[in-house]
Formats: C-alpha cells, structure tokens, sequence
C-alpha cells in the first residue's frame, strides 16, 4: 500500500511524514485504512507537519533536560553491569479518542474485577480447581501462589487495588490484554513524568484543553489509600526494595507526589501482629502499605529466607488483617502467563460475565490436545515459561518465537515441548497496531502496546485516563522491551470539548490545609546524618590537601618538617597516595555521600541530588587532569567551591524539619571532630613550626584571626578561635552550641525533662571546653572530647535510629 | 507404643542479639490413627516478649515468637507423651507405576495433603537428570509405585554412607547425592528428588526415632536426635506411605512425626531471623523413652 490520497495531499514542507505508510497487515494508529488521518489526529499533524524540524529538536530536548531535571532514569541492565540510562522518552504522544477510552476502561474494569473474584477463589475455597476450570497443577507449582496465605481474607476486603493491563491492537483493528499486571505494576509515576515532558514538548502549539488530566487518578487513589487507613492515627506507606531497584526513581518520586512514607523493610517491625514503622519518636503503626516488592521479598521468616528486603513476620500483620497491601501478597499468581489461557472460559461460564475485551490467545502445554496444537502451529507463535510474570516482550531464555530461539531444543522443538510440557504455553504471535514515532526529523510507524492503571476507590475502579505507550525500536512486534532499546511515550485521551481541570494541588472551594511534616523514619534520618558527615569530611579533607600542595608548590628548607608533619597527620587519617594525584579517599568520602543520599531520595531536594553528582563529576574530571603541586591547589579550591555550593543548596532549600535537623547535625558532629583533631595535632609541643598558622587556615578562619587578635598567631590564639569561641562558626563549641539548638527540636527532648543521655553528653563535652580560657586547655583534654563526641554519636543513634 | 519424649534446642549467639523473630516446629503432630498426643508442651527460655500458636498451610502446628530485648542465649524445648500406633500398608492397593500420571491429572485438590504440592521442584529439592536418572534404573516392568518406593528407599540405604561428618544442614542436595553420602537429612531429600524426579510425588517428613541401645548396655540420656523421612504418594487408594531411607524400612511404630511438608525448609524445629551479627551455636538433645508397650 503506497498511496494515500489525502494524506499525501497535506504533506508538509518539513518533510516529517515523507516515509510514513500503512504496514502490510496491521492497523495504524494515526492512519485509517484507507490512509487517512483519523480525525483524532488531525490537530497534531497539522501541528507536526509545519513545524522547523530545529524548533522540534529544540523543543525535545526541552523536554529531555525536563526528565533530566527531575532526576528521572532507568536502569539498564546487562551480563556485565548495571548503567543508569536517559529514561527514553518517545516525543510523539499516541492519541487516543474519548469514545475508544471509554470502551477500553469498561473492559479493563470487568477485567479487574474478574481477576480480584479468581484471586478470592484461590486463596478462599478453590471452585476453580474443583469445578475444572483451572488445572489444579497450574496452581499448585506456581511461585507465586503464596502458601501461608491460603484462607487468609484482605482486611479491606479486596486483594486488588491497583492494577494495570498491556494492552495492544491486534490486526482486526481491536484491542487484546497482552498481560495482567497486578502484582507491583510500575509505570504510574513515570506516566506523570512522560506527561509533563510531552506537554513541554507541544507547549503553545497543541491545545492542552482538550486532553484528559492524569492528575485527578493519583488524586483519587490517594483519597482511597487514606480511606483504607481507617483512622488518622494510623499511617499509610510506600513498601520499596530500595534504590538498587530499576523503578527506585519512581518509588521515591510517587512517595514524594502523593506525601506518603517511601519504606523499605528495615524500616518496619512487627509489635504483636501490628506493622510497626521505626521512626526517630519511637515505633508508629502503619497499615496501609503500598508495596513495589515482589510477594516472596516481604518476609524472609515465612517467605524467601534470604530476603534482605523484608520484614520478618509481617505476614502475621496480614492475617491478623492489621494491614492492607496494595496488592494483597500473592496477587503475583494472577500474572501467570498461562491463565490466560483460561480466563476466557472462566469469565463467561464461572463467573457469567464474557470478557469485554479478549486477551491473546494462549495454549498451556500441560493440556494434551492445546499440546499437540501448538506443536502443530508452532511457527506462529511465541512458545514461553507457563508461569513467568513478566512481561510479554521481555523475551527470556526459553523463549522460542515462530519456531525460532537460543533454547537448547536438543533434537526437535517437538521434543523439547513434550519434555517441558507443564511448564510452557504457546501464545498467538502479535502483530501490533503502529505508532507515530520521531526518528532523525522522520516520522515512521512502530509497534505500540499500551499500559493502562486501574486504581479501586470507594466508588469503583477507576482507570487513569491516560498512560503509558511503549514504542518498538524497529517493525518487530517483539523489539517493545525498554530493556531492548524501545521507547515510552505519553497517552493523550482527546476529547471533542474541552475537559475539566484536575490537579492534585487543593481546589479554590477546598478548605486550605497545610499537611504535617509527618513521621521521619528512622533509617532516613540515619542516612541524612551521614550524609551530612561525609560532605563535611569531605570538606576537610580537600582542605587539608589544598594546605599541603600550596606548601609543597612554595617548597623552601623551612617548611619541610611541616610538609612532613602535615603527611603524616593526613597518612593517619587513611589519606593516601595523594602526591601525583587525587587520592581514592576524597573519591570514597562522595561515594558514600551518594549513597546516603541515594537511600532517601524522597526527602533530598533533587537539586542536592544533582549538585552532589556534579561534585562527584568533577573529582573525577580532577582526578584524571590535576597536576601535583599548585595545580593540585587550585583544583582543590574548585571542589571547596562546589561544596559550598552544595550546603548552600540544602541550606536554602530544605524545610526545617527533623530530617534536615539530622542532616544538619552531621555536619555540625564531623565538623566538631575534625577541628579537635586539627587542634590538637597543631597545637602539640611535637608541631613544627608554622603549624598554628596552618590549622587557622585550614579551619578557614585567616580573615577572623585578624580582625580579632592583634598579636600574631600563637597557641593561645588558636585554640580560642577553633575551640573557644562562640561567635566563630568554625569553632568546637559553636558546634556544640548548635547541636543544642537543634535537639531540642527532635522528639522527646521537651523543656523540664530529665536530661536524655544524648544532651547529657552534650553538655558534658560543651563543659569541657566552656567558661575555660585557652591556656587552661592542655593536650589531655582533646581525647576526652574526641570520646564525648563519639559517644554522643552513639547515644543519637540509640536513641533516634535503633 | 507409648513414648516419653523430650526435645531441646539451644542456641547460643557469639555477639549478643537485640531482637529476634521465630517459627519453632518441635511438638510432635497429633494424627488420627497414626499417633495421639496424650500431652505436650512447648517453653522457650528467656520468656518470649509475643507467643502466637498457629497451624501453617500443611496441618502442621507451630508457634512465633519474638524478643525484642538483648538476648545472648535461647532454648527452645519440648516435653511430650505420645502414644505411636503400629501402622501397616496395604500394598493390594498401591496404583501401578505406569497409572500414577493420570492419576495426578485427575486430582482437584489443592488442601493440605494434596498430591500436587509435592510433585515439582522446591526451596531445598532441585530436580536434576541425575536423581531421576538414579531412579530410572530402579524401574522394572511396571511396578505397583508402592514397591517402587520401597526400591528406591532401599537402595539409597544400601549405596549411600551413613557419614554424620560429610554433610551440614547447609549442605546442598546433590552434593550429598555425588558423594553418596550424608545423613537423614540428606537421605531424605535425595530420595524425594529421585521420587519426583520420576512423576511419584514425594513429601519430607521430620520427627523422633527410638533408638534401641546395643544388648547389654544402658540407654545413653539425650543422646537421640530429630530424624527425617520421606512420605510417598501411591495413587488415590493407598495414598500416602512413609519411607525411611537412612534405615531401609518403612515407618511403623518407631517413628513418631513432629512436621509434614515439601522439603526442610518447610518444616524446620526453629527457623528465625534475628538481628545479630556473628555467629550463633546450636545444641540438641533428645531423648525418646518407650514407656509401655
């Protein structure tokens, strides 16, 4: 089919559409058959035919720095390493029409429910497998159909609460179910990213009014995720394997969307069949947890015994029904590729209601006669694992398709299916509908399948009108897996007229309500600590480094016996190797400070995440070009630059909650911790000479030595301004002193108390060096405040972390 | 055969644990005319901070607990009466080796006792070509699956050692199996690999066993041990029989059963997770005493 009369006729002078045709024997999504633009696309296409192929390009990668900006990636992973990838936003949205959406959400919302009714039965009284509706093997040696759960009801009443489907239009031009997502399904969040880089792709050149908002989904789901809660005192979460996890991105960003907790495991505790939350005020109950961990992850007690990810004997906190999981664990067995093969039946005779939209036609081998017919057939299908849960195009290593795969089929396909026969369905090839998709300043048609969410509320599902489009890479219907290089595009639901608004932000007749700061867990607070440590260590590291190479550069005989003094001081610390070049230490210290951040992501700015990873890109720039000596110096000076940068950042733009008190906190201990060091190492009877003029200019405080003292500097002086003085932000005691200010913000340290064993401490190490004038503070005394410091350190994490 | 049983298990943690979670199974199981539990009781030492008694998924009783203080040392005990009936199998009943697989198809059940929670690979039971190809051989015409039990059971008994050095608990299967040796444990889940391997669904059973001291010598206090078997399915008349493999016999009123289920993992005495760091100690005694025949 090459001519398109009407379409070719609107061609553009941009040449975008030059190459877009119908594909032999599958419908187009922009194309009718005949080769018109269907009227839903019109709008676009006028809008794509006449733009500057250099304003699109413009215009994408506004859209592209938008994803960046807002720290959005996958994970890509291979034999030999994982990577974070640009996430692989298809510019070009697919267009759906209102009229179309309506039927698809009435067949997805039959299909939930007849899916949450098959769950009931196999976790209730089994009429599937009695009545022959199901094969009672396909059950029994399926991972996912999760044993110590058998006969425990939903303490909502419904194992089902958030759904999505794939979905793909086959070559009658409807559309088929390719797979049931109702286990953990991903993609809601990075469907809400997807729209907000689209809708500044096309910003000023598409009217947006006529496009359904996707806001109002999230809305509604959070309304019925506090519902479940039952009561405000009780809390609701987001259950995360963490961030080594492909959609971690998203995990932290819909926490911080929706306002609820980001949770992993060690974050939770059982307390008498209730899930218990550790947070720095002690354990608080949760019992709504939306989970993006597998089933067999959540409880290494009764489930996967090598879990590092769970929570032992939460499923206590399920059969007590002191939690609701969204979804209910076990609602993997839903997923199974092979009950597609028996959904048809059970929804038209079992449960008397006939699928609205089919699902692809699926033959389980452990049947003998759907056996022999997908021996028979075997060149058009896709021959896989009966029980896998992943996606359909996520092709594995049993995979065979048309006949073809990496399988070893020792002798024939025949044999190796009569072998394996339990444990394989063969599936319908698919020829999927095609979609427009930009590539180099083309338009060409790809193959699309489409991931639509379902959310239950109070009134029934409801579908997000909107979603997730994947785009094939080339022709090949199989080639849909972002993982094999294919692309995600936003969901447009058109509508003729123009739609009501919703956002998640309040409405001009909702009464205005400012939410609570809410609980800090206590792992979060744990790691912004340490976070602000390693920055601080940092700090000081690179300015000890810039000291020693700025002497080493201006090397003369007497500075020598400092350059040593100063090597061996930086050797004691574990600084090594750090003549020719940049030593690993600094490398590790901003590693660390990465991960720590990398652990909270819901609670770190995205603009700290993103200076933290210029920092690290920098040093590694440094590493590779500073030259020893002067050069060194100024290099050190670039990264101090960009560390204060980075304090600037958190200073100015976190909210003043516990969290940030933590992260402040840290700071503040390390820095109290490398100054006494500093102080005592400079000051010893053992430091040569030009030692207190190094230690002054190591704490940064030149400028302020001379404004105070009009002597030179000497010992007295330095320990006055690095250990004594209030007013000094450098000092030990200014350390202190803010510590102070910020417990007293922390839980359980109200006025008129007894002294918690954290202030405690405190005060003694404050006691050590206040009302004291320098000459009293003998070498002695820096131990004694080394060991305060560390026991403080210990005490907040008894108190606040344990 | 009336027994006095008492069974403890303690564990000792090198660095000193600040909570710990666990699911004990070590009460022996109260089974209509196989066993009666005349009374039972299990304690842990130091007192539990939560108790939870529940039954799991295959009948078998267990009990939670937690603690939630420091803890160094834990002993988890059992002291039980029990009287052990003498049980027989009806051969005359068992399906024929070639019937089993229809047989299986045929079966719509998915409680407890099912046959189908036991046919296909599990936590500690790989299904490789050499446990199935070890049992092959032991296949003549068309047995009844009964006397192909027994077969196999009993070649295991004779071509594998006895070798309480050569494996731990960790051990994996078929290590045991290539060095053709191990101990009840082991035996146990070789042979269930070797069932299943075939198409005979197999289950893993662990209770006590009454050792008789050698003619003349007295019976050693607490020198017994919790054993393992194998239970096999034998098609829907005679259904399920137990196999000792460590002992070449079938079970009967030596054998007294404490949990059921699809391999160890299952059915473990204590399992837990607990937030230490270091290792832990574990010691068992056991003692089995016949008190009236």
């Amino acid at each position: 089919m090459s001519l398109q009369p009407d379409f070719q006729s609107h061609q553009g002078s941009n040449g975008f559409f030059d190459d877009y045709k119908l594909v032999e024997g599958v419908p187009d999504e922009l194309l009718d058959v005949a080769g018109n633009v269907r009227p839903v696309w019109r709008e676009l296409v006028g809008v794509l035919k006449s733009i500057d192929p250099d304003d699109m390009t413009h215009r994408i990668s506004i859209g592209r720095q938008y994803l960046r900006d807002a720290g959005v990636f996958y994970r890509h992973y291979s034999a030999k390493n994982t990577t974070e990838r640009d996430w692989p936003l298809s510019p070009i949205p697919l267009l759906l029409d209102e009229t179309e959406w309506q039927s698809i959400r009435e067949g997805l919302s039959q299909r939930a429910d007849i899916l949450e009714s098959v769950m009931a039965d196999l976790y209730g009284n089994n009429t599937l497998v009695r009545d022959g509706f199901l094969p009672a093997r396909l059950v029994s040696q399926n991972p996912e159909w999760i044993r110590p759960l058998v006969g425990v009801k939903p303490k909502s009443g419904h194992f089902l609460h958030f759904v999505a489907f794939d979905i793909g239009r086959g070559p009658n031009g409807k559309w088929w179910v390719l797979g049931d997502r109702t286990q953990a399904p991903s993609g809601a969040g990075f469907a809400l990213e997807n729209r907000l880089a689209t809708t500044r792709i096309f910003s000023g050149l598409y009217p947006q009014s006529h496009v359904h908002r996707i806001a109002g989904f999230f809305k509604s789901f959070r309304n019925a995720m506090l519902t479940l809660r039952g009561g405000d005192e009780q809390r609701a979460g987001i259950l995360t394997p963490g961030p080594m996890n492909e959609t971690y991105f998203e995990h932290a960003y819909i926490a911080r969307y929706l306002g609820f907790m980001l949770l992993q495991g060690e974050d939770l505790t059982m307390r008498d069949s209730q899930l218990m939350v550790r947070t720095i005020d002690g354990f608080q109950p949760v019992n709504v947890l939306w989970r993006r961990m597998d089933s067999m992850w959540v409880d290494p007690l009764e489930l996967e015994e090598n879990s590092q990810l769970g929570t032992a004997g939460l499923l206590g906190a399920i059969r007590n029904q002191n939690v609701t999981m969204i979804n209910a664990i076990g609602s993997g067995v839903l997923e199974t590729r092979a009950l597609l093969a028996f959904l048809p039946r059970i929804a038209s005779e079992w449960a008397g209601r006939p699928l609205k939209m089919p699902n692809i036609a699926t033959w389980w081998c452990g049947q003998p006669r759907e056996k022999e017919y997908v021996k028979a057939n075997a060149d058009r299908m896709t021959i896989g694992s009966a029980y896998t849960t992943r996606f359909l195009f996520d092709l594995d290593d049993i995979t065979v398709v048309g006949g073809k795969g990496d399988v070893d089929v020792h002798g024939s396909l025949d044999n190796w299916i009569d072998e394996n026969a339990d444990t394989l369905v063969g599936q319908e090839a698919v020829k999927l509908s095609t979609a427009p998709a930009l590539e180099e300043n083309r338009i060409v048609p790809r193959p699309m399948s489409l991931r639509v969410f379902l959310a239950r509320t109070e009134s029934g599902w409801v579908a997000m009108p909107g979603g997730f489009a994947r785009i094939g890479r080339d022709s090949n219907s199989t080639e849909l897996a972002m993982q094999r290089g294919g692309s995600a595009a936003d969901v447009w639901i058109v509508s003729p007229k123009p739609v009501v608004e919703e956002t998640m932000l309040p409405q001009p007749d909702e009464a205005f309500r400012r939410r609570a700061p809410g609980v800090l867990p206590s792992r979060a607070a744990d790691n912004l600590f340490w976070l602000g440590r390693y920055v601080e260590r940092t700090e000081h590291v690179v300015r000890l480094l810039r000291s020693y190479h700025l002497r080493v550069s201006e090397f003369d005989s007497h500075n020598s016996e400092l350059i040593a003094y100063l090597k061996v001081y930086l050797e004691k610390m574990g600084v090594l190797d750090f003549d020719e070049q940049l030593p690993g230490f600094v490398t590790n210290l901003v590693n660390s400070a990465g991960y720590a951040a990398g652990q909270v992501s819901d609670r770190f700015s995205m603009d700290g995440t993103l200076a933290l990873q210029d920092l690290s890109k920098t040093i590694n720039q440094l590493a590779q070009s500073a030259k020893p000596g002067s050069d060194m110096a100024r290099a050190m000076s670039v990264i101090l630059r960009k560390l204060s940068g980075l304090s600037g950042l958190i200073h100015d733009n976190m909210s003043r909650f516990a969290g940030w008190r933590f992260l402040q906190i840290g700071k503040l201990l390390e820095r109290a911790a490398t100054t006494t060091r500093l102080v005592e190492a400079l000051t010893s009877p053992a430091a040569p000479a030009g030692a207190w003029e190094l230690a002054i200019e190591v704490a940064d405080s030149a400028m302020t030595h001379r404004q105070r003292y009009d002597v030179a500097t000497n010992r007295s002086t330095v320990i006055d301004l690095l250990a004594l003085d209030l007013l000094n932000p450098r000092s030990i005691i200014y350390q202190f002193r803010e510590i102070e200010e910020h417990i007293g913000y922390l839980p359980g340290s109200s006025e008129g108390q007894q002294l918690t064993p954290v202030r405690s401490t405190l005060v003694k190490a404050m006691a050590q060096l206040a009302v004291l004038s320098p000459d009293e503070i003998d070498q002695d005394r820096f131990p004694v405040l080394m060991r305060l410091i560390a026991q403080f350190s210990d005490d907040l994490n008894t108190a606040y972390v344990r | 055969m009336l027994y006095n049983i008492r069974l403890k298990i303690t564990y000792d943690y090198q660095n000193t644990a600040s909570s710990s979670r666990h699911v004990i199974r070590l009460l022996p199981a109260d089974l209509p005319n196989e066993q009666r539990l005349v009374a039972g009781t299990t304690t842990v030492k130091p007192k539990p901070a939560e108790w939870i008694n529940r039954v799991d998924f295959f009948g078998n009783k267990c009990v939670e607990t937690a603690f939630h203080k420091d803890h160094k040392v834990i002993v988890f005990s059992t002291e039980a009466r029990l009287n052990r009936f003498t049980i027989g199998y009806d051969r005359e009943r068992s399906a024929v080796f070639s019937n089993l697989p229809r047989n299986i198809i045929e079966v719509r059940d998915l409680t407890a006792r099912s046959p189908l929670h036991f046919i296909s690979a599990s936590s500690l039971v790989p299904l490789n070509g050499e446990t199935a190809a070890y049992a092959q051989q032991k296949i003549i015409g068309n047995p009844p699956v009964f006397d192909l039990v027994c077969a196999i059971g009993q070649a295991i008994h004779d071509e594998f050692s006895f070798d309480p050095k050569a494996t731990t608990v960790e051990t994996p299967m078929r290590d045991a199996f290539i060095g053709r040796h191990g101990v009840c444990q082991d035996f146990a889940h070789i042979m269930i690999s070797c069932l299943r391997g075939i198409g005979i669904p197999a289950g893993y059973v662990s209770g006590f066993l009454r050792t008789i001291p050698p003619k003349g010598k007295p019976r050693l206090e607490g020198a017994d041990a919790t054993h393992a078997w194998v239970s096999a399915w034998c098609g829907p008349d005679l259904g399920w029989i137990e196999y000792d493999p460590t002992n070449g016999t079938l079970v009967s009123n030596n054998h007294i059963v404490i949990a059921r289920g699809r391999d160890y993992f299952d059915v473990a005495p204590v399992k837990g997770v607990v937030r230490t760091f270091g290792r832990h100690e574990t010691k068992q005694s056991v003692d089995v005493i016949p008190i009236e025949n």
